[in-house]
């Protein structure tokens, strides 16, 4: 019986239906289970404001017909248009730090006629991964030592000046996309332990870079007591929120913590305290489980694609995501620095999932243009 | 070279090199995945208890609802101490984002002067609860309150506030006998339950106010709340009513009070009088008092060195802590002990010239009359107030039998059940002198005594409880100020007992001692026989204290003294003599001559024993079936 259900569900997957309108059953499945949950909690976490769960809704719509629609372009356009994407979003940056609009002392946007506002460095996260994949596209893996440094110094300029906006979350997830192409394309061990070995020395040179706030942030994290009612307050009211909610959480809407306003940010990068607190450790699992389920989807979608070209850049954008959320859960739980990354496609808020859904629309059009075997 | 492998490429193992490293990055994904849920498994269920408590601590509030204050009446249920309604302008600092502006935009709506400005930045840097207001400014009037209501939605922090304050409706002539409440300090926080006391405005300080300060606080309500992070109330959990605190009613008479302090007139001094069937207290007048109602709201800086500058000290509680020579006013006492001791007798007679020497050629001892008396008797010493014949018994006597007759008395002790802080006088004994001044007693030292004078001290509280014994016939009740209790008759818990029995070796002595100051009154030659004319007998006993000594032979003169060294003049007094219902002693400091205190003590008996007050005082008549 649990056969026959299997073969159903893998004819199901098959279909050649999904397969004509560019759609991954099993990504698209994790993802819609997500997102779900994700609107659910936003509920609770946003003090029950169902105007702010219908404009997140409306965005997510937006953010699938993205998905859709790029799912629907074959990956050698995009590997194609690739450089003349980078070298325009890379203008597009220096713009914003020319001309850009500023929010709580960052200059992250971009303003266009008729009131829309655009913000660069978000496209970035998509625009570098393809554009190092598309460098390694023709030439021979593993990378020597001159691909190497030429693909660092492609991916240091944009993320400089994204850092100096400044926005540190989106500069270490562009890099971060960027060198996890070069580590799929085989980059070898020895360089690996190397960079590891001079991570000190980078992370000295960061300090020197970052801004009093950022300092600030990171002193706050190694000891949070220091200042409880002022920088403080985050880490510990979400430490608080999570370990009150137990194994099963004191549910839905109940989280004392969140309802009553302790934990701050609760709709945007700190919502999965809510779910910790309300659902408790139980349903933090099942989310990181549906976080897994994507993920491992995409790198599936890597593993089996056609060329390098879509290989490195579909790996790539899974690991990102996952990033994001490791990052994200791992500040709200301080093990990680407060460096504001959103919990992808559940935090409340713009660009992100845009972008986010965009990822997603090239994994499928990956997956479903390659060429039956 | 790279080139050479362009030429050669392997596509086929590229792919499973890439495909070896998503393997690897799946792995890596996975560890880190279960990074993550051990962390939370370590906040979740490890230190679960921890941080359940915490989010405890965050939501839940206990608030103290302070409990309405008793009451406190005088005996004819006229309230002296009220608690009146009022709105005050009030910050809640943690809700305010910016001060000056804050400031700024006050000062265009109503007025807010400095002082009031610092008042509140002092009382913002004292212990507070957090989220609890702070008056900036109380007892608005009808305008302000309607002007500031209009603007209060764009101050944030700011509230108008009714709140009970307690208000003293008859201000200074009773501030010394009811005390006051003022704002809590961090010390009075020491002696209190600091829970009970939070959000309550005032405690009681001094006098009745504060010496039944747990009585008439009542109980705090609690109730257990809970609160967002803005310390805003979303709702209440648990409760527990306030329990209002008792009202008091007092033996104290308010028309006698206000009567007695304003007899007094510009001369500083004090009145006490009290009750001998019940050792109540009617009247405890301190010339001058104070507006008791400027501490309620804690009073300005101006204000209280105003009055702690003041030559009069109007804080000085003269009734409880004046200490006075009795002077003459202790000869009823003093012949008592002579009698006691068998050093004196009603029969014996004894030749008073102007002055008393203990040896022929020692210093002169004298009279207030300088011919002298002639020759007297016991009854007649005290009818005429005779000095040198209290010389010759007190030196006969010595201070020992003077020391032990006095304290039945009370004399030398604190006697008053219910206030705080009254002074012992002093009652001085040959050990008391060889303590302080490493000296003997000398004869002179019992000389001087003997007429109330000397090392002798006495508060006019001790004085009117030692005449209020002498009216009692020795069935002596100690001082109190309280009669009810929330209805209940007062009970005292100090260790002196309610009542005490003075037992002379001859009881007839009682009698025949009030006879005597009767005729202090009644007599041609009495010293207070300006008091004649009453319907009823009054016994008393005048007084004239000095405040300088004049030198052997000097003269007084008190028309070249200035008046701070004009003589205390004394007056101790009771009636009806046969069946005494008040006994007071009154004492005008730098009075001169003792008719003043004497004409007082008349009138307050006049109006007490036949509700013979003038008009004007009738709103402080009360109820009298009350």
């Amino acid at each position: 019986m649990t056969d026959s259900f299997y073969r159903r569900a893998v004819s199901f997957t098959n279909a050649r239906l999904w397969k004509l309108v560019h759609i991954d059953v099993l990504l698209m499945g994790s993802l819609l289970l997500l997102i779900g949950g994700g609107l659910f909690i936003l509920y609770s976490a946003s003090g029950q404001n169902v105007a702010m769960v219908e404009r997140q809704a409306f965005r997510l719509a937006i953010g699938l017909l993205v998905c859709l629609a790029l799912a629907q372009l074959p990956p050698k356009y995009m590997r194609r248009a690739s450089p003349a994407l980078f070298i325009f979003i890379t203008v597009l940056l220096i713009g914003v730090l020319l001309f850009g609009v500023g929010a709580k002392g960052a200059q992250r946007w971009l303003a266009l006629p008729g009131g829309l506002r655009f913000q660069p460095s978000e496209i970035m996260k998509i625009v570098m991964p393809m554009m190092i994949a598309w460098y390694f596209s023709d030439r021979q893996l593993p990378p020597n030592l001159k691909h190497i440094l030429t693909v660092l110094s492609l991916i240091i300029l944009p993320v400089l000046i994204i850092a100096k906006q400044p926005d540190l979350g989106t500069a270490l997830l562009v890099a971060v996309s960027g060198v996890f192409v070069l580590f799929l394309a085989g980059l070898r061990w020895r360089y690996i332990l190397g960079a590891a070995a001079l991570a000190p020395i980078a992370g000295y040179a960061l300090w020197q870079f970052m801004h009093d706030y950022q300092r600030q942030r990171v002193l706050t994290f190694l000891n949070p007591e220091s200042d409880p009612l002022g920088a403080g307050w985050n880490i510990i009211q979400s430490k608080t929120a999570i370990g009150s909610g137990g194994l099963y959480g004191k549910g839905w809407l109940e989280g004392t913590q969140a309802q009553l306003d302790f934990l701050p940010e609760s709709h945007t990068d700190f919502i999965i305290a809510v779910l910790a607190e309300e659902f408790g450790m139980l349903g933090c699992s099942v989310l990181i489980l549906a976080y897994l389920l994507v993920i491992t989807r995409g790198l599936y979608i890597s593993a089996t694609a056609a060329d390098n070209y879509a290989r490195l850049l579909a790996g790539s954008l899974t690991l990102t995501f996952f990033v994001y959320m490791f990052v994200n859960i791992g500040m709200v739980s301080g093990i990680l620095p407060v460096v504001g990354v959103p919990l992808p496609l559940v935090s409340y808020g713009g660009t992100s999932i845009i972008t986010i859904m965009a990822t997603f629309g090239i994994l499928m059009s990956i997956q479903t243009h390659k060429k039956a075997r | 070279m790279s080139r050479r492998h362009q030429n050669f490429r392997n596509y086929r193992q590229e792919q499973k090199l890439t495909q070896r490293r998503v393997l690897a990055s799946a792995v890596l994904v996975l560890l880190l995945a279960v990074v993550l849920i051990a962390r939370l498994f370590y906040l979740q269920v490890i230190e679960h208890q921890l941080y359940q408590t915490k989010a405890d601590d965050n939501r839940v509030m206990l608030v103290t609802e302070p409990p309405p204050r008793g009451l406190i009446y005088d005996r004819n249920g006229v309230v002296l101490a009220d608690n009146r309604p009022i709105h005050s302008l009030t910050v809640i600092p943690e809700r305010v984002t910016n001060f000056p502006r804050l400031k700024q935009m006050l000062s265009g709506i109503i007025d807010i002067n400095d002082s009031e400005w610092e008042d509140f930045d002092d009382r913002l840097k004292e212990y507070r609860r957090p989220y609890q207001s702070l008056t900036l400014k109380s007892q608005l009037t009808d305008e302000e309150w309607a002007r500031i209501s209009v603007d209060l939605y764009k101050l944030d922090g700011v509230q108008v506030e009714a709140q009970l304050t307690r208000y003293y409706p008859f201000g200074e002539a009773f501030a010394h006998a009811i005390g006051y409440v003022g704002r809590i300090t961090s010390k009075d926080l020491e002696r209190v339950d600091r829970q009970a006391y939070q959000g309550a405005l005032f405690i009681g300080k001094t006098g009745v106010e504060g010496f039944y300060e747990k009585t008439l606080f009542g109980e705090a309500g609690l109730s257990k709340v809970e609160v967002n992070a803005r310390g805003r109330i979303m709702s209440e959990l648990e409760r527990q009513n306030p329990t209002p605190g008792k009202d008091l009613y007092l033996y104290l008479d308010a028309r006698l009070q206000q009567y007695a302090y304003d007899l007094l007139g510009d001369y500083t001094g004090s009145v006490v009088a009290i009750d001998p069937t019940t050792g109540g207290v009617l009247a405890l007048v301190s010339k001058p008092g104070y507006d008791p109602n400027l501490f309620v709201r804690g009073i300005s800086v101006k204000n209280y060195a105003l009055l702690r500058q003041s030559k009069k000290l109007p804080l000085f509680n003269r009734a409880l802590r004046g200490g006075y020579p009795p002077a003459s006013t202790i000869k009823p006492f003093m012949a008592l002990a002579g009698l006691e001791y068998g050093f004196a007798s009603w029969t014996e007679r004894y030749f008073a010239k102007g002055y008393y020497q203990i040896n022929p050629d020692g210093r002169r001892y004298r009279d207030w009359k300088r011919t002298g008396h002639g020759w007297i008797n016991l009854e007649r010493s005290i009818i005429e107030s005779v000095d040198t014949y209290y010389y010759q018994l007190a030196n006969k006597m010595g201070i020992t039998p003077i020391h032990n007759f006095l304290t039945r008395f009370g004399f030398g002790q604190s006697n008053l059940l219910d206030l705080y802080g009254e002074s012992n006088g002093l009652l001085p004994s040959s050990e008391w002198k060889k303590a302080k001044y490493r000296e003997p007693w000398y004869s002179g030292d019992s000389v001087n005594v003997g007429i109330g004078q000397g090392f002798m001290v006495a508060t006019p509280l001790q004085m009117a409880s030692a005449t209020s014994a002498l009216a009692s016939k020795g069935h002596y009740f100690y001082p109190r100020m309280t009669r009810l209790i929330g209805g209940q008759p007062a009970e005292f818990e100090n260790g002196l007992g309610d009542e005490h029995d003075i037992v002379l070796k001859d009881q007839r002595n009682w009698d025949r001692m009030t006879d005597a100051m009767r005729k202090v009154i009644t007599d041609s030659q009495g010293t207070a026989r300006r008091l004649q004319g009453t319907e009823y007998d009054i016994a008393g006993k005048t007084g004239t204290g000095q405040v300088f000594s004049l030198q052997e032979d000097e003269e007084y003169d008190s028309e070249k003294l200035e008046k701070r060294l004009h003589d205390h003049a004394l007056f101790i007094g009771f009636a009806p003599a046969k069946t005494p219902k008040i006994a007071v002693f009154a004492i005008f400091e730098n009075g001169g001559s003792s008719s003043k205190p004497a004409d007082l003590t008349g009138q307050l008996f006049n109006a007490y024993l036949h509700d013979d007050y003038p008009e004007r005082y009738d709103y402080l008549k009360g109820n009298k079936n009350d």
